[in-house]
């Protein structure tokens, strides 16, 4: 699969939910090629913005996309990569803005 | 530039790759390390080590001198620095 293939299927899944792709395509091609590094070296599509643990049951709220990107696209328009964001983030009618880690400290240190 | 730069970045991460690029603009040299490439128990020191400098862990962090930023911010970056 190519940046290409994975944009358009994950397009087609997201947008439905109300899940937009950044309008900047440079930056998405670039989060989708990290993604797939990702999957080839993890077995899944770990968010490329946080430290894996290579643990798939650990990891299982960074799987993109995260388990944080809801409250994150509520509050900011956009998750925490900028990989999804709101019409309203995309229209410019939020400002970008940094989005704080909302990933528990713990799970930083992996499983042990 | 005397104050010491330092970066924690994941190699898949784009705003660490952004800052990396940032800091080559300004011409600032800096150490860094790519935490997610490490092997295990190096990766958890390594992030042990930020964990005893900033409250969070999201990167990439920037340890300028004494100042520690999470994330890539161009102004604070360039704050710090002094530029």
């Amino acid at each position: 699969m190519n940046t290409d293939q994975l944009y358009d299927s994950l397009r087609k899944l997201q947008e439905p939910k109300g899940y937009y792709f950044n309008k900047d395509r440079q930056h998405v091609d670039r989060l989708l090629n990290s993604l797939m590094v990702n999957k080839e070296r993890y077995g899944y599509m770990a968010c490329p913005c946080r430290l894996a643990a290579n643990d798939r049951e650990w990891d299982r709220d960074i799987f993109c996309p995260c388990v944080y990107r809801e409250p994150d696209v509520k509050e900011f328009g956009r998750c925490y990569c900028g990989l999804y964001v709101s019409t309203d983030w995309n229209a410019g009618r939020i400002a970008d803005q940094y989005v704080p880690e909302r990933r528990p400290m713990e799970k930083m240190f992996g499983p042990g | 530039m005397d104050k010491k730069v330092k970066l924690y970045a994941l190699s898949t991460c784009i705003y660490c790759q952004n800052t990396k690029a940032f800091l080559k603009d300004l011409q600032v040299e800096y150490d860094s390390v790519e935490v997610d490439l490490l092997e295990k128990d190096q990766k958890l020191a390594v992030v042990r080590e930020i964990h005893k400098i900033t409250p969070t862990v999201a990167f990439p962090v920037i340890v300028i001198g004494e100042k520690v930023i999470t994330g890539y911010r161009p102004d604070e970056i360039k704050k710090a620095l002094g530029l």
